[in-house]
Order: C-alpha cells, then sequence, then structure tokens
C-alpha cells in the first residue's frame, strides 16, 4: 500500500518537472554485486592528477625510447613530431602569433592524463599491450622529447602526477555553466 | 462545383510576412500551403494532359513474405556521410546524419551519426561489466541481464558533437550541405536507468563531486561528469528507438547526458568511478577543450547551445522556379525546448515566425518550417531559433567575435544557404 502510494506521487512529480528523474532507489531492484576495489585493480585503470590510481613501477625517458620507437614512431614520428595533425605530440607555443600548435608540450594541463592516456589507448593499433613498466617509460620518453623531463630521470605513481606542464594555469574551468 | 472549387484555390491571397518571399506560417495549417501548392500542380495537369494512368507492374505480383529483420526500401538510399579509413587511426573517425534527407524529429537508428575514437567493439553483453566504484559505500559490478530488470524511462533527445558545425568558423565549404556540415547531431528515444539509481545503490559518499566514466572499446574513452549532473538527469541507456543501443552508439549500454555535448555521454560504459576531482582525461584536455584567443581555454564546456538550421532546401540541392516552398528545418537546444523559429529569406534583413511543426521537447530536436514564394532573384535563407531560456541563436560574426577562430568546438551560428538565379543552393557567407 505505501509503496504504491508513494509511486503513484512520485509519477504524479515526474509529470510536472519531467527531466528530473524521481528518486528510486529504495524501490529499486539492487541486483548490483559487492566487489573489492582491490578485485578491480586489474580493470580500473583510472590515473589521476591526484596519483590515484597509478600502478606500482617506474621508468626514465631513457629506458622508454626503443619502446618509443618500435611502438609509436610508425604514427607519431620518431621526435614526435606525427604524421597528421592528430598525431603531433611535440612541440609547439601557446603563445605563437597564428594558430598555435596543441601538444602534450605546448597544451595539455597535467602529466598524469599523459600515462593515463597511453596506458589505456595507446599504441593505437594495440592499445593495452603496454605493462605497466613499459607505460612509465615511453610516458617518460613523450615527456623528455618535449623537454619536461630528465632523460634519467625516474618516473613513478608519485613523480610522474607532479611533472609541472607548461600550460597548467591555460585551463578555466566551466563546469559550474550547466 | 469541382472547378469552382479549383478557380478558388488557384487564387490564393498569400500573406507575405518577410523579404523576399517569405510567407506567413499560417498557410501551412488547414488549407493555406496545401491548398496553394495542389493548385498550382493541378492546373498545369488540367491543360490538356496526355498523361495516362495504369495499374503499375508491382500491384500485380506478390511481394516477399515477412521478413525478420526489416530495411529500408531498396528505392530509399539514404547514408552517413564518413571520411574513409585512416590505417593509422584504426576505427577513428566520424559519420554524419543526412538531415537534408530526413523529416519529422526522430533519427532513424541506422542513420545516427557516429564518432568513435578506436572504432566499434564487438560485444557480448554476456562477458560486459557495469562497474560503480571510488568514493561510494560499497562498489558494485552489474550484469547486463540484471540491468534490464531495473525500473526505467524513457526519452527522446537529440545528441550532438560539439565538433558539429565547427567547419563553419573556418569560412569555405561552398559545396558543403546540410549532413557534411552538420550531421554530427541526431535525436532518438533513449530507454534506460536513472544514473541516480544505479549510483544511490552503491552508497555516493558526501565528499564525492564527480563520476569519472569510462568505456569498454579499445580507446577505453573517458569523460568525467559532474555528480549533480550524472544524480539529475543522466541515465543509463539501454534501448535507442526501442531496440537496444546499436553497436555504434555503445551497446550494451552508454551513458547519456541530456542536452550535452555528445563525448560526454561514453559509450559502451564499463566503468562509473565516484571522484572528487575530474579525472582530467585526454578527452577533456588536450580534446573537447575550448581555446580563446588570449590563449587560455575553456574546460568542462558541458551544455550545447541553441541551435537551428534549414534542412530543405539547402546546400547542393536545386530550387524550381514558380510554387510555394515548405522551407523547413530543425531547431534544437542543451538548455531547454525550442520556443520560436524565426527565417529570413534576404540575409537577414527581415526575419518572419515559422511554423513549429513537432512537439517542442525539452532537449530534443523540433522540426520547423514556413512557406516560401520564390520569385527566381538571390536569396539567402537563414533560420534563426530562441530557446526556453530566452538564448537566441548567434550570427557567425558574433560567434567569431566572441570566441576567435582558434577554437573549433560548440559553433552554434547561423547557417546561410544561398539561392542562385538559376535555383543551385550553395552554402554562403553573409
Ligand atoms: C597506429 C598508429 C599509432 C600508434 C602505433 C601509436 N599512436 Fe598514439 N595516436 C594515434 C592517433 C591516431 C592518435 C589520435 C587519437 C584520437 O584523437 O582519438 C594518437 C594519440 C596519441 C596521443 C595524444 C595526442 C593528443 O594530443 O591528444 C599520445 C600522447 C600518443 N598517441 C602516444 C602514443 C605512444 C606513446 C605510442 C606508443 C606506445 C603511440 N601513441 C602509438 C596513433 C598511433
Amino acid at each position: 500500500m505505501y509503496t504504491s502510494r508513494k509511486l503513484i506521487s512520485a509519477l504524479a512529480l515526474a509529470g510536472f518537472c519531467s527531466a528530473v528523474f524521481v528518486s528510486s532507489a529504495q524501490e529499486s531492484v539492487r541486483l548490483g554485486t559487492p566487489v573489492s576495489e582491490a578485485d578491480l585493480a586489474g580493470f580500473d585503470l583510472i590515473a589521476e592528477p591526484s596519483g590515484a590510481g597509478f600502478p606500482s613501477g617506474s621508468g626514465t625517458a631513457a629506458q622508454g625510447k626503443a619502446i618509443f620507437e618500435t611502438r609509436c614512431a610508425a604514427c607519431h614520428g620518431l621526435d614526435g613530431e606525427g604524421n597528421s595533425a592528430a598525431t603531433i605530440i611535440v612541440g609547439g607555443d601557446m603563445q605563437s602569433e597564428d594558430t598555435p600548435l596543441r601538444t602534450v608540450g605546448s597544451y595539455w594541463p597535467y602529466a598524469s592524463t599523459v600515462f593515463d592516456f597511453i596506458r589505456r589507448a595507446m599504441p593505437a593499433d594495440a592499445p593495452k599491450s603496454l605493462s605497466d613498466e613499459e607505460a612509465y617509460q615511453v610516458a617518460a620518453y613523450v615527456l623528455y622529447l618535449n623537454g619536461l623531463v630528465g632523460e634519467n630521470e625516474v618516473l613513478n605513481a608519485e613523480t610522474l602526477p607532479q611533472v609541472r606542464m607548461p600550460n597548467a594555469d591555460g585551463f578555466i574551468d566551466q563546469s559550474d555553466i550547466q | 462545383m469541382k472547378q469552382d472549387k479549383l478557380e478558388k484555390k488557384q487564387q490564393p491571397r498569400l500573406e507575405k510576412v518577410a523579404g523576399n518571399g517569405l510567407l506567413s506560417r499560417r498557410h501551412l495549417l488547414g488549407l493555406g500551403l496545401g491548398g496553394a501548392g495542389m493548385a498550382m500542380s493541378q492546373a498545369v495537369m488540367g491543360q490538356d494532359s496526355e498523361l495516362q494512368l495504369e495499374i503499375p507492374g508491382w500491384s500485380k505480383t506478390p511481394g516477399p513474405g515477412p521478413s525478420a529483420y526489416g530495411s529500408a526500401s531498396s528505392h530509399v538510399g539514404l547514408e552517413r556521410q564518413s571520411g574513409f579509413g585512416n590505417p593509422l587511426y584504426p576505427g577513428g573517425g566520424a559519420s554524419r546524419s543526412p538531415l537534408q534527407h530526413l523529416q519529422g524529429t526522430i533519427t532513424p537508428n541506422s542513420l545516427h551519426f557516429e564518432r568513435h575514437h578506436a572504432g566499434v567493439p564487438d560485444i557480448d553483453p554476456a562477458g560486459h561489466k557495469l562497474v560503480i566504484n571510488g568514493l561510494v559505500r560499497q562498489p558494485l559490478v552489474f550484469e547486463y541481464e540484471d540491468l534490464l530488470k531495473y525500473t526505467m524511462v524513457s526519452r527522446i533527445y537529440f545528441l550532438e558533437c560539439s565538433g558539429n558545425s565547427g567547419a563553419l568558423l573556418y569560412g569555405g565549404n561552398p559545396d558543403g550541405t546540410a549532413q557534411s556540415l552538420h550531421g554530427l547531431v541526431s535525436c532518438a528515444e533513449w530507454t534506460g536507468i536513472p544514473i541516480s539509481t544505479l549510483l544511490e545503490e552503491a552508497g555516493v559518499l558526501p565528499e564525492a563531486r564527480w563520476i569519472a566514466a569510462v568505456g569498454a572499446d579499445a580507446a577505453s574513452m573517458g569523460r568525467s561528469v559532474p555528480l549533480n549532473k550524472a544524480m539529475d538527469d543522466s541515465m543509463l541507456a539501454l534501448f535507442q528507438n526501442g531496440e537496444p543501443v546499436r553497436p555504434e552508439q555503445g551497446y550494451p549500454m552508454r551513458l547519456f547526458n541530456p542536452g550535452w555535448e555528445g563525448n560526454t555521454s561514453v559509450k559502451w560504459l564499463t566503468q562509473i568511478k565516484v571522484t572528487r576531482e575530474p579525472a582530467q582525461f585526454r578527452d577533456e584536455t588536450s580534446k573537447y577543450t575550448d581555446t580563446m584567443p588570449d590563449r587560455k581555454s575553456l574546460q568542462f564546456t558541458f551544455p550545447m547551445d541553441v541551435k537551428s538550421l534549414i534542412t530543405s532546401p539547402s546546400g547542393q540541392m536545386t530550387v524550381a522556379r514558380n510554387g510555394v516552398y515548405r522551407v523547413n528545418g530543425i531547431a534544437w537546444s542543451g538548455s531547454g525546448s525550442i520556443r520560436r523559429v524565426e527565417v529570413s529569406a534576404d540575409g537577414g534583413s527581415t526575419w518572419a515566425d515559422a511554423l513549429i511543426d513537432s512537439q517542442q521537447l525539452d532537449k530534443a530536436l523540433t522540426r520547423f518550417s514556413i512557406p516560401w514564394q520564390w520569385d527566381g532573384s538571390p536569396a539567402v535563407l537563414q533560420s534563426r531559433a530562441t530557446d526556453s531560456t530566452g538564448n537566441v541563436q548567434p550570427t557567425r560574426e558574433a560567434v567569431i567575435a566572441a570566441k576567435g577562430t582558434i577554437n573549433r568546438y560548440h559553433n552554434p551560428c547561423i547557417q546561410s544557404w544561398g539561392v542562385s538565379p538559376s535555383g543551385e543552393v550553395t552554402n554562403v557567407y553573409v
């Protein structure tokens, strides 16, 4: 009785504000199966600017050079110069007079994104084929090609997210405009 | 008697309401335009026609019987338009809806626009998981079969890529069509589970502010969405126009954020991580950010602007002289419903109100039309929409003045179709 009356008033309410869903978790069938974050270690690949989600392991640009040349250069060029507008990953200057070239080095606000994206989406012909160690190494090499880290700087869960990106202050968050 | 009626219809009093032949939308109601248009063609046919109508062949032979999964008539060749595949960008690219050949407001599933970053995964729903983790009391994993048992809602919403119409900012494209210039917008009825239902089941912790949504495609495409949107009207869409969501649209399930830039509605949704801060994925930093003339870039520009477009006549069509045309098109807004659409035939000097001839749903395509009597002189057709929040669609000059041309996302500008004296319609800039 109680539930159905509640449901009817919920439906009536929905009629008035049609876009907003009436919260229904109480009435929901609740069929999710509990898991632990540990169970998700190999599934949740999100690596955040805070360092959350970065796996163990580390790498240097020197170690990443060979991987980049065999696994990435065919599409991105030996020095990251790219072979199309979409694949240039080095260079650019946001203050240039003409339309600025926006790359990892000139545009990206967070170093964490370099690791996060490469680990999940690259190489484009075989995503997720790099080990975590290789992902650290090749991410270090991409940052090195952009002059943002030294050749032998060790990047890991702690140091990689802290690499300072030149355009870090170049973004204005508009998420409050909805 | 019959002749009398015809005579009457041949002399419709057409009420001109704006420059260059725009007629009152009143004529589209009742006998208005129907009467006028029909009368003209009947008048021509009435003159000693040689026409001998016969029963066509298909009326004399039984056709094939019912089929398992229907397809369009073999005489209808509608197609999405896409660039050629690039071996260096496996599966990447976009395809555009043939807007100029569609009517009403719903995009057929086979013609819904696409944008993929690593192709369309072939997902067996039995092996697909939806995980909710992060700042929740209890991380959960959901199976497709179980999700089908949840209470669902159905809503008609447009979906638009924020890169749609971006090419107009650069000028050029005289050969552009409604499809090639603006075809990254479509509209469907989406059915699914409010994201709030699933988040509440996992129990969102008080410090949570965002969700990070990730797809099961090879790119693991990810986007961060503010928690308040997710709790408001975002849904886990499982059905598209009544059938399971198409693979190109995220089968077996996608996130759907009504009114927001299409890329946030992550397809093949496999993970929602509840977070304090945005994840800063590549597709919300490197891409889908809007660089302004001062070189600062706007990030998380979510709602799609109020916009409209004449789809007929439109680029690469030819209009014939004489007669009254039903100029028509689509309008939409990410902030609400369409309240008004005006049309100009003289490049924006004078405007007339179009008839809204579909439902005016929130965040959905809306169809408008207006009768137009073209006298053969050069014309420029434009449409301008106003939404329920009072936002008015801007001109191209206004968009460029406000946002420059480095940025190519979120261009809602008024489209101008030029009509030459010979009736050719092209993309023009005024
Ligand atoms: C088969 C071609 C190919 C290979 C091999 C490849 N990439 Fe890519 N990469 C691309 C394409 C195409 C894009 C753009 C993808 C998009 O826009 O969706 C891209 C994008 C990127 C980007 C982001 C560029 C930007 O500015 O947004 C980075 C960084 C990157 N790749 C790094 C790598 C690394 C490191 C490797 C080697 C491990 C690699 N790629 C291998 C094709 C490739």
